[in-house]
């Protein structure tokens, strides 16, 4: 509980992203090992491959695939906003901006492929 | 408010914590409240101060968790009800109670080579600076640094990584880059490129956060990113 | 314990990623729809040198990033450091790209 407390009493929306940008690298690159495994089935035993995939359907699994998605969708966007803070320069007006833009498009970008499969 | 007394718990070792009752009263610091503790309860509470204006950054604290400048913090802010936890800088090694020993953050100034390199004699005449330049704004926009530490103390890249230059530091270097009448190109890029460098910098932006004279060393930092890298792509073409 | 060259290489492997991960989500997206087989997967992988490609370079990539990502965690949060930091980096870079080549090797040529 002091641990906690001596570690969030400093927390604030940049060190939130920190945070967040190395716990979903972590975990990515902990998943990472066994995704290339089950993959790799598809040579040795794809029976067992399958076996895997028919798993994907179950309720728990997919909620796991969808913390997955977010680990590495989290980890992209939280790295473009990094390297963006990095390279670029930039007021934080426009910093705003662009952030605003790119977050429009891909809501767009978005619709549209729900809409399209 | 005069009646009131506040619950102040000072962190003194590793494990060894003192409660103190201290009267409260109007524009009271945290200053005030080490002071009063010192004064009136415990003669041999140790700690550091000297301008008590937000001039020296002799007196950096940690209280409630979050590093301060305690000179120009009033107590009223940062109560927890009536209760206020104040200990001594982290990750710096602490001499005695609240007093820290500074000269790892000042061994990395220079070894930033955060220290002026002239080519001018006293014999020669004045170099006149362009105030408006684009250089020179960006060298302003840093220097007002007081050596206070409460970045250093936020930064959890330091926290974890002893060799990291720290915020302090690096923004310094920043500046002397940016400063025309400085000569030490070279010698700033290398020593921020080390295993210590800028580059172990998250951007957590802790010590833009508390930076008690709004400074922003995280984007001095990426200033030094760029500046490195672009050295690192030249250099290699060349 | 991050040096300028293992900062370029971290942020030019992370440049390279990003249009390979809005690649791998946006199949992922499609692929899930009626759900996963590995026939269905292999149809489309199997024998095509566009995807050998595609996840060939998304591994060597991402063997450097996560190396260099581990790296910093194992030292800041591990507290490993010296040669056995090296080693580490070393082994998880190593490790995560020969696990990579050969799933990569197994849904395209093998």
């Amino acid at each position: 509980m002091r641990v906690a407390k001596g570690i969030t009493s400093r927390a604030h929306p940049l060190w939130l992203a920190y945070i967040l940008h190395r716990l979903s690298g972590l975990g990515l690159a902990l998943f990472l090992p066994f995704h290339f495994w089950v993959l790799a089935l598809a040579t040795t035993d794809p029976e067992r491959l399958n076996g895997f995939l028919s798993l994907t359907e179950a309720g728990a699994v997919k909620l796991a695939e969808f913390g997955l998605v977010f680990l590495l969708s989290v980890h992209m966007f939280g790295g473009l906003r990094l390297m963006a803070l990095e390279f670029l320069p930039w007021t934080p007006a426009q910093k705003t901006l662009a952030a605003g833009a790119t977050a429009g498009s891909f809501l767009v970008a978005t619709l549209f492929l729900i809409q399209a499969i | 408010m005069t009646s009131k007394t506040l619950k102040v718990t000072v962190e003194r070792g590793a494990d060894a914590q003192c409660q103190f009752e201290v009267p409260a009263y109007e524009s009271q610091t945290v200053l005030d409240v080490v002071s009063w503790i010192q004064q009136n309860a415990d003669p041999t509470l140790s700690y550091r101060f000297a301008c008590r204006v937000g001039m020296c950054g002799s007196c950096a604290m940690m209280v409630n968790g979050v590093p301060r400048w305690t000179c120009r913090t009033h107590i009223s802010k940062v109560l927890d009800g009536d209760a206020v936890t104040i200990g001594p800088l982290r990750n710096l090694p602490v001499i005695k109670d609240l007093a820290v020993d500074m000269d790892p953050f000042f061994d990395k100034w220079v070894a930033a080579e955060a220290v002026h390199h002239g080519a001018l004699t006293r014999d020669d005449p004045i170099a006149p600076v362009d105030e408006r330049s684009e250089e020179r704004v960006t060298a302003n926009a840093g220097i007002e640094c007081i050596n206070c530490s409460v970045c250093y103390a936020a930064c959890d890249t330091v926290a974890g990584n002893p060799d990291y230059l720290g915020p302090a530091a690096l923004q310094r270097a920043w500046t002397l880059l940016n400063d025309a009448k400085d000569e030490g190109r070279v010698a700033i890029l290398d020593a921020v490129s080390g295993r210590g460098g800028c580059h172990n910098c998250h951007s957590m932006g802790s010590c833009t956060t508390y930076c008690p004279n709004e400074l922003d060393p995280m984007s001095a930092i990426a200033g030094l990113k760029r500046e490195t890298a672009k050295s690192f792509f030249k250099r290699r073409r060349s | 314990m991050i040096t300028l060259r293992l900062y370029v290489a971290q942020r030019i492997t992370a440049l390279l990623m990003a249009p390979l991960v809005f690649g791998h989500l946006a199949v992922m997206i499609y692929a899930i729809q009626g759900g996963l087989s590995a026939e269905e997967i292999l149809g489309r992988t199997q024998g095509s040198f566009a995807w050998f490609a595609f996840y060939g370079i998304f591994v060597v990539a991402v063997a450097i990033h996560g190396a260099i990502g581990l790296r910093t965690v194992a030292h800041e949060w591990g507290g490993l450091k010296g040669p056995l930091l090296e080693v580490f980096m070393w082994a998880v870079g190593l490790g995560l790209f020969a696990l990579g080549a050969r799933a990569v090797w197994a849904v395209t040529f093998a």
